[in-house]
């Protein structure tokens, strides 16, 4: 891609930078693959349920494939060098979860609970508008470095983000969780957008003040032991994620934001006494909340023995779910191969089918293939991600690009570990996946700051300014 | 900062690794217990998405399978129907959507689903070629007419009651009825709104009655009189007596064994020193008491068993072990021996008591499926009849016959007798309760003999009469008749 055939004539002293391929050709078919899978299994649920190719399949095709070629024709222009695997895979995951977002739609026990019915147009506009701010952060976000400059506004940004649930009026408890506003008739999750802004916080904070932490220790017994006013922004951190969990009720999203500033802590000191910090203070956190708040007991008991869970929820005693126990059904009921979309029953999950338990959906109906196959495409974008943040040239992006990926990864553990029964449940979504406009939004901001990143990373350094003395330099030929 | 980096890639991959480890082990190494699993209602689907087997009675089926409307929220494609369900319902048990299944449709579940290993070829070969697995039948033992006797005969009693008619050469059940019944139809279903209504109707603490009680072989009466048989089996068996028209040594009045307690007889009858024969024409409590009292428990136990008490028994729905008591005094032997005391049995019971002595003292296992057949009526197992016991020898069985058809002929029995055929049999009047409060049982037992000497039929009925006068019970006179239209019906049905 560089000039190098030139460079024998024009520029003799130096020696062109081997570009970088871009890699675009690679994403735009890998893209094909990623518009052409999902619909096929929507023609293929369709054929299951209603012996028929559904009458949507053309315009669900053409408007997963328009997304993805907009999201495509955007990262070509504005990040040309951009990582080519995160766009295909993060559309291969909504596209999938579309379809099983219209799975679900067709079942007649969620529709008569108001559980779904009309979800899969609404997550489209959803896809939509993520797309969109996916494109707005690809064209204005010039240098993921502005962001920097934000720093302390994130911060603030986030905690508004983080208490906006809880203010009176605005903030809804819905199902024991309070996560959720309401403004109109949508109701947000805003801590789906304050992982974003507490990661550029992270990342803007850590990057400055990572010698004072990493430097500034004693040591003691083997471990670094940071300085007491040093362990100030910790501590306040945990605090937060200590609060959220009280006041919002909402374990996943607490773990959430303290393992990413652990993660992120980590990385910027490069101390392992962080990490140790960091786990015994949420182990401190977690069992202390748990031996006062009802709610985050009940989780763990239902996570210890679903099945009593399961047999309470039937007789009818208020407080308790047989969700857990289902999703586990549906898992075991799909077994390797799983009953192919649409042949599952995993709308007698019934509550959240759609959204936090959407993966048990994938269990039954693709089986422990599917399964494997979605938590591997999951890796993959966290690995881009990290590598992202590897190749990363400045501190900022490092550590946003870790943040992020980071983030990504715990939230996928978290809500596929808990719907999974391999740790207590949580009120998270699988990204991409779920039925949810503030996760897709989210996600697909997310996946755009880190192509941004990835870009800046991978972009050719570039050329020195042409000397003028070179031109004066003739080649003796022989 | 690449070090950290690295690390951290590697936990997030553990983390993913995690994930990977425990849904091989959801859904691998869990998968069939889960999947299995009674509580997930994707086996009741499974069971519910196709037709079901049926039930076979003569040939014909007594059961159906009904496609529920489509429209609805039901995820159950199929449910079950029952033709005449309230008469055949002790036999086929239900098999509701809702609240599970019972007895043949439990037990025989994998035959009318069409699961069952032994279709494994069939159904393999259907997969090939794209056929929906059907399921197989189960063919009863059970004869229609003798059944509708039996039930019409009880429901126009009217009282709570149970009639038991065995094939003593095979120990085929013939006739299965018990009332009041109920129909599985009507909770075949999963709405909230018809079928738990009738359940919740048909529960005990709902209807005293309890008609989704199984009194044919889940409840066991005390037998009075009838038990004589057993009795009179003992004392012939132990060589107390040689024969039915040998004097007893029975002195009236009869005071038990070491107590002041006088034992009575139903009015004045001759059964001081009365032959067996006699004494069982008359029902004479004195003479089987002091018998019993004069065997002593072991051997009255020893016949007992061998009769089948004490055993619960498989036919191959569970019926209820009959009692005779183990530990007991002389006085309580002597009670036990003429069906007083702890001594119970079931419908079916008595019905084997009758059966053996019918059948030359042979006793045969009973059982009510006379084969399995596939889809295709291919026949997967036939039941083979078994012998249980010998509670008596051929002579024995004979002298007994002889005594229980002098009481038909010239008895208590009368209300039994068939014309041109010989009919033997027992009356009994069963009270119980402190001070004898509560409403008396009916109970008759009894057998038919053709011209040629087999006997085609076994029987034993017990009423419980809630309505009529206590004089007016008694086995001869409630119980007997229904009895009659029972044997005839299976006499009528070989002709």
């Amino acid at each position: 891609m560089s000039s190098s055939t030139n460079t024998t004539t024009h520029h003799t002293s130096t020696i062109g930078a081997i570009g970088t391929p871009s890699r675009r050709n690679t994403e735009l078919a890998l893209l094909v693959f990623a518009v052409v899978i999902p619909v096929f299994a929507y023609a293929n649920v369709g054929l299951a349920i209603n012996n028929k190719v559904p009458p949507g399949l053309l315009s669900y095709g053409v408007g997963l494939g328009l997304l993805a070629g907009v999201g495509h024709l955007v990262v070509r222009k504005f990040a040309p060098y951009a990582d080519p695997l995160l766009l295909p895979l993060a559309t291969l995951l909504n596209g999938l979860g579309l379809v099983v977002i219209w799975r679900l739609d067709q079942s007649k026990l969620l529709q008569s609970i108001k559980q779904a019915g009309t979800a899969a147009p609404r997550q489209l506009m959803y896809t939509a508008m993520g797309i969109a701010l996916f494109v707005v952060v690809l064209i204005f976000l010039k240098d993921h470095r502005v962001l920097q400059r934000y720093t302390y506004i994130s911060m603030v940004g986030a905690l508004v983000l983080l208490l906006l649930p809880l203010i009176p009026g605005l903030g809804a408890n819905i199902y024991g969780a309070k996560i959720w506003i309401h403004v109109g008739s949508f109701s947000i999750q805003p801590g789906e957008f304050a992982k974003i802004v507490l990661a550029v916080f992270f990342a803007g904070y850590l990057m400055v003040k990572r010698d004072a932490l990493a430097l500034a220790s004693r040591r003691f017994m083997g471990l670094y032991l940071p300085r007491g006013r040093d362990l100030g922004p910790i501590l306040v951190v945990w605090f937060i994620s200590i609060l959220i969990l009280v006041f919002e009720t909402d374990l996943g999203t607490s773990l959430l934001f303290f393992g990413m500033f652990v993660i992120m802590l980590y990385v910027a000191t490069e101390r392992t006494s962080w990490i140790v910090f960091g786990l015994l203070m949420s182990a401190v956190g977690a069992v202390g909340v748990a031996s006062f708040e009802p709610h985050v007991q009940q989780r763990v008991q239902a996570w210890l023995d679903p099945m009593k869970e399961y047999t309470l929820s039937r007789q009818g005693v208020a407080g308790h779910s047989e969700q857990a126990m289902q999703a586990l059904w549906a898992y075991g009921s799909g077994g390797t191969l799983g009953t192919g979309l649409g042949q599952g029953h995993s709308d007698l999950i019934r509550f959240a089918a759609n959204s936090d338990f959407i993966l048990a959906t994938f269990g039954e109906e693709l089986g422990l293939a599917g399964i494997m196959a979605i938590l591997l495409i999951y890796g993959l974008i966290v690995e881009r991600g990290v590598r992202t943040a590897l190749a990363a040239r400045d501190p900022f992006g490092k550590l946003l690009a870790v943040g992020l990926s980071g983030a990504f990864a715990l939230q996928v553990f978290v809500v596929a570990g808990g719907v999974m029964g391999l740790i207590p449940l949580t009120g998270m979504t699988m990204p991409f996946l779920a039925y949810g406009g503030s996760s897709v939004i989210a996600n697909w901001a997310l996946i755009g700051i880190l192509l941004r990143i990835s870009d800046t990373a991978r972009r050719p350094a570039p050329s020195p300014a042409p000397n003028p003395d070179a031109e004066m330099t003739q080649v003796v030929r022989p | 900062m690449n070090k950290p980096l690295r690390r951290i890639a590697i936990f997030c991959g553990l983390l993913v690794l995690a994930l990977l480890v425990r849904d091989n082990w959801l859904q691998y190494l869990q998968a069939d217990s889960l999947r299995t699993d009674p509580n997930n209602r994707r086996v009741l689907i499974a069971r519910y998405s196709k037709p079901r087997g049926d039930i076979i009675v003569d040939g014909d089926p007594i059961t159906g399978s009904k496609k529920t409307s489509a429209d609805s929220l039901n995820d159950f494609a199929y449910k079950r129907t029952y033709k005449d369900g309230a008469m055949w319902s002790p036999v086929t048990g239900y098999a509701s959507q809702a609240f599970g299944a019972t007895q043949l449709e439990s037990l025989e579940d994998g035959i009318l689903t069409g699961d069952d290993d032994r279709l494994f070829f069939r159904n393999t070969l259907n997969m090939l070629t794209g056929k929906q697995q059907q399921g197989g039948n189960v063919v009863t033992t059970l004869n229609g007419a003798a059944q509708k006797a039996a039930y019409d005969g009880l429901k126009r009693v009217g009282g709570k009651g149970a009639a038991v008619a065995l094939d003593p050469q095979t120990g085929a059940i013939l006739a299965l009825a018990s009332y009041p019944s109920y129909d599985p139809s009507s909770f075949a279903g999963n709405s909230t709104t018809v079928d738990s209504k009738a359940w919740t109707k048909l529960q005990k603490k709902n209807d005293p009655s309890d008609p989704m009680l199984n009194r044919a072989l889940r409840e066991t009466y005390p037998p009075g009189s009838t038990f004589k048989v057993v009795t009179a089996a003992a004392a012939l068996q132990n060589g107390l007596y040689d024969s039915a028209d040998q004097n007893t040594d029975s002195p009236l009045p009869y005071t038990l064994p070491n107590t002041r307690t006088e034992l009575k007889n139903e009015g004045n009858i001759p059964c001081k020193n009365a032959p067996m024969r006699v004494a069982l024409q008359f029902s004479c409590n004195t003479v089987f008491g002091k018998i019993g009292a004069d065997l002593g428990k072991d051997k009255m136990l020893e016949q007992a068993k061998k009769f089948g008490f004490n055993s619960e028994q498989f036919t191959p729905v569970r019926a209820n072990a009959s009692n005779f008591p183990k530990d007991m005094d002389k006085p309580q032997t002597a009670l036990s021996s003429i069906g007083q005391f702890e001594t119970a049995a079931t419908p079916l019971q008595m019905a084997m008591v009758a059966s053996a002595v019918a059948n030359d003292g042979k006793l045969m296992k009973p059982y009510m499926v006379d084969k399995l057949q596939t889809p295709g009526l291919d026949v997967i197992t036939q039941t083979q009849p078994q012998e249980l016991s010998r509670p008596l020898s051929e002579k024995n069985a004979q002298i007994l016959q002889s005594m229980m058809e002098t009481v038909v002929k010239d008895g208590t029995g009368k209300n039994a007798q068939i014309d041109g055929v010989t009919v033997g049999g027992k009356t009994g009047t069963a009270q119980h309760g402190l001070n004898n409060s509560e409403k008396p049982y009916a109970w008759f037992i009894s057998f038919a003999k053709l011209g040629d000497g087999s006997s085609p039929v076994a029987v034993a009925v017990v009423v419980e009469d809630d309505n009529a006068n206590r004089d007016d019970i008694s086995g001869g006179g409630l119980a007997a008749p229904i009895a009659k239209n029972v044997m005839e019906a299976v006499i009528n049905s070989k002709k």
